[in-house]
């Protein structure tokens, strides 16, 4: 199974365009960089349009809005994972050859509510009846982890506070970034607390955006004089609330997606040369790296320190600025993750090429690893 | 929207009330944050003090400064959301008070923010058009600020008034052109019976403060063969430090030019009388010749832009009243008690 086109809108906030020509807008680009016109379903992943846009519904609006209507549409949800579950509900369908080709969009406009809004929101990824009602939100949850994780192993803030300042480095030059531009550590470690000791630059802003895949099977592929890249995508769940695990400092979902993928991909972990990591804040990308094994425990400092998630690196790791510096918009983000791995592999990466990568790896997270799923591109 | 033809400043005044509150204070209370505090403190009006009181303090010193009877005062007219009656102009009691009544014109004007620079639109259209000799256009307000809202430690009170008149032999400034930009776009508003306006954040920026202020002096500018080398003063709408500066830059304008008129970080946002002291501020300190760009703010949404050339008058008239940094300087501080005593917050 193939991707055979890519669109991307800039993640920013959009307070002029609609949740609505967003999605349009992705998914016509997409369709114009596969070269076809045509697809046989639609799935469209949103996290918060039933909440902040009061709008269920979009697969059928969107096949709408494409002059695709008759064709079936469904909306997919995982929480911030929502994207990747409508790649991984698109890819079931072209492998059980029920299509020929299928087109996906991650969607989500934050900006159409209050700070206030969005962060309860953003809270039904989590048990609303045993956590939610107590008043916490997503980020009092990581800082409990992150404080967790920096007292067990004895790591310091500064340490974890590397990998935004790594997103906002690789950016730099991504066209469609939220924020394209350099941050100091100092600015980082100084910003104010949204949760001690989670500083708000270790997480991500509102954000507007749409992403959009085109997947398509192998007779279609051939028919295609399209750059493409084969994709591989495994899932896992875990309990929602991280305290109720074994250990709340490790994401068996993401180590299980990810082993699940790369043996279904025929590859070790070695083999893979392009990273994007779900940073929804600093301490879960640390952990991620950690509990998919490209990291021992405690220890996913290290790669950063030595350089080794750079763009030169042995690990390029979020190479157009990951959640933090391209932008979360929610239940978008995983299409993004996909996109640009897609365009790593095709050789369109533009500044942010990573020449030798032949294939890479996508996490993509609803909650905190509550759902992990794991999406493996190779180049073809 | 076009030039003037002749309207000229020919007294103007600004009035802050005494009390300050420290922002600090304020987040002491609401367990917010001290970094990033918008701005160091601002002003409250005493248990006395309302929209008129303060509109008839800045009147009487444009009176001073004009040096003219106030009879011959045609139109009164105050731009204000704090109201003291939503029933019964402002303008008639300012106009009585001051002994402009009864052949005169009064009426309120309300545009959020932009009130008062509103009220000046139409006391210049009515002395350019010969209507009147001479015409009182004021900003005031005592601003609702909703308690631990973001706006609490902004929301102040103030009052900004100019008279003006047709003769540029007796003028401080002459109103050489302005413009509006508006459209309806619901960034901060208060429904009828609501005690506190609601605000929508970061949508407040870019698509209303921003965008309607860049237009606005674009078209100014464009339309009347302006160009930013023409400015010597640049003076926005004030809401916190910050944005007067991000407009600057986005127009294009020398930072510089915009610090002469900047009251906000004393005194807060006084909201219809906001855009209007920064004006003051720099008419205490412009030398004739000098041009000032004017570009004020009011939610729901518009921009008011003007450009204001000062007059030779301007060195004789200025010293006849007391500076707005007089008022800005006089100050006595209050705790958040006695501050929410002040503005009504405490219900029984």
């Amino acid at each position: 199974m193939y991707v055979a086109g890519v669109g991307l809108t800039k993640i920013d906030e959009h307070w002029w365009t609609s949740l609505e020509y967003l999605m349009t807008e992705a998914s016509l680009k997409a369709l114009d960089d596969s070269g076809i016109s045509r697809v046989e379903s639609i799935y469209v992943g949103s996290m918060l349009s039933p909440i902040l846009q009061e709008q269920s519904h979009l697969g059928a609006l969107l096949a709408e809005e494409l002059g695709l209507s008759g064709i079936p549409a469904i909306g997919v949800e995982a929480a911030s994972a929502s994207g990747a579950a409508a790649v991984y509900a698109g890819a079931r369908e072209i492998e059980s050859g029920r299509a020929n080709a299928v087109l996906v969009v991650g969607v989500d406009k934050m900006s159409d509510g209050m700070s206030e809004e969005v962060t309860a929101a953003m809270m039904s990824s989590e048990r609303q009846e045993y956590v939610g009602f107590i008043g916490a939100t997503f980020y009092s949850i990581n800082a409990l982890i992150y404080s967790l994780y920096m007292d067990r192993y004895n790591v310091g803030q500064e340490k974890i506070a590397l990998f935004p300042v790594l997103c906002h480095e690789h950016a730099v030059n991504a066209l469609h970034a939220q924020y394209p531009f350099k941050i100091k550590l100092e600015t980082v470690l100084n910003s104010p607390y949204i949760s001690e000791p989670l500083r708000r630059f270790e997480t991500t802003a509102i954000a507007d955006g749409a992403a959009a895949l085109i997947l398509v099977n192998e007779e279609t592929a051939k028919k295609l004089d399209v750059p493409k890249t084969e994709l591989i995508i495994e899932a896992s769940t875990d309990y929602l609330t991280p305290f109720q695990r074994e250990d709340p400092l490790w994401f068996p979902a993401i180590q299980l997606a990810t082993s699940k993928a790369l043996s279904r991909a025929k590859l070790e972990r070695q083999d893979i040369k392009i990273l994007e990591l779900y940073d929804s804040t600093s301490i879960i990308a640390i952990i991620s790296l950690e509990s998919s094994g490209f990291a021992e425990r405690g220890k996913a400092w290290q790669l950063l320190e030595r350089g080794e998630l750079g763009l030169s690196g042995a690990l390029p790791c979020n190479t157009f600025g990951g959640l933090k510096a391209r932008g979360h918009p929610a239940g978008a983000t995983a299409v993004y993750q996909i996109a640009e791995l897609h365009l790593q592999l095709t050789h369109r990466a533009g500044k942010n090429q990573v020449d030798s990568a032949e294939t890479g790896l996508a996490q993509s997270l609803g909650g905190v690893a509550s759902t992990a799923f794991t999406t493996i591109l190779k180049e073809v | 929207m076009v030039r003037m033809n002749s309207v000229v400043i020919v007294g103007y005044g600004g009035y802050v009330p005494r009390y300050r509150i420290k922002s600090e204070e304020i987040a002491r209370i609401w367990g917010r944050d001290r970094s990033e505090l918008p701005v160091e403190e601002k002003a409250v009006a005493g248990l006395d003090e309302d929209t008129i009181t303060m509109a008839v303090e800045a009147a009487r010193i444009a009176i001073k400064r004009a040096g003219i009877s106030p009879s011959r005062i045609g139109a009164v007219h105050v731009g204000t959301e704090s109201k003291p009656y939503a029933v019964k102009p402002s303008g008639t009691i300012v106009a009585e008070a001051i002994g402009a009544a009864p052949r005169v014109t009064a009426a309120d004007f309300e545009f959020a923010c932009k009130a008062g620079t509103e009220a000046l639109q139409f006391i210049t259209s009515l002395v350019d058009a010969g209507r009147i000799e001479y015409g009182l256009a004021i900003g005031a307000d005592t601003a609702q600020g909703r308690p631990g809202d973001a706006l609490e430690f902004t929301a102040a009170c103030g009052a900004a008034a100019f008279i003006i008149g047709r003769n540029k032999n007796e003028g401080i400034a002459e109103i050489e052109a302005w413009t509006s930009y508006v459209t309806d776009t619901p960034d901060f508003w208060r429904r009828e019976y609501e005690r506190y306006p609601h605000h929508t954040a970061r949508f407040t920026g870019d698509p209303a403060y921003f965008h309607h202020i860049v237009n606005s002096v674009k078209n100014l500018l464009e339309n009347d063969g302006y160009t930013l080398n023409d400015i010597d003063y640049a003076v926005f709408h004030q809401p916190n430090v910050r944005f007067p500066l991000v407009a600057a830059r986005l127009l294009g304008i020398d930072l510089e030019k915009t610090k002469f008129g900047m009251v906000v970080g004393h005194i807060g946002n006084t909201y219809a009388a906001s855009s209007l002291l920064g004006l003051v501020k720099v008419l205490d300190q412009a030398r004739p010749g000098q041009r000032i760009l004017l570009a004020s703010f009011g939610s729901g949404a518009g921009s008011d832009s003007y450009i204001i050339r000062v007059l030779e008058g301007i060195e004789s008239k200025r010293s006849l009243a007391p500076t707005l940094d007089k008022f800005i300087e006089r100050k006595t501080y209050i705790d958040y008690a006695i501050y929410a005593k002040h503005r009504k917050k405490i219900l029984m």
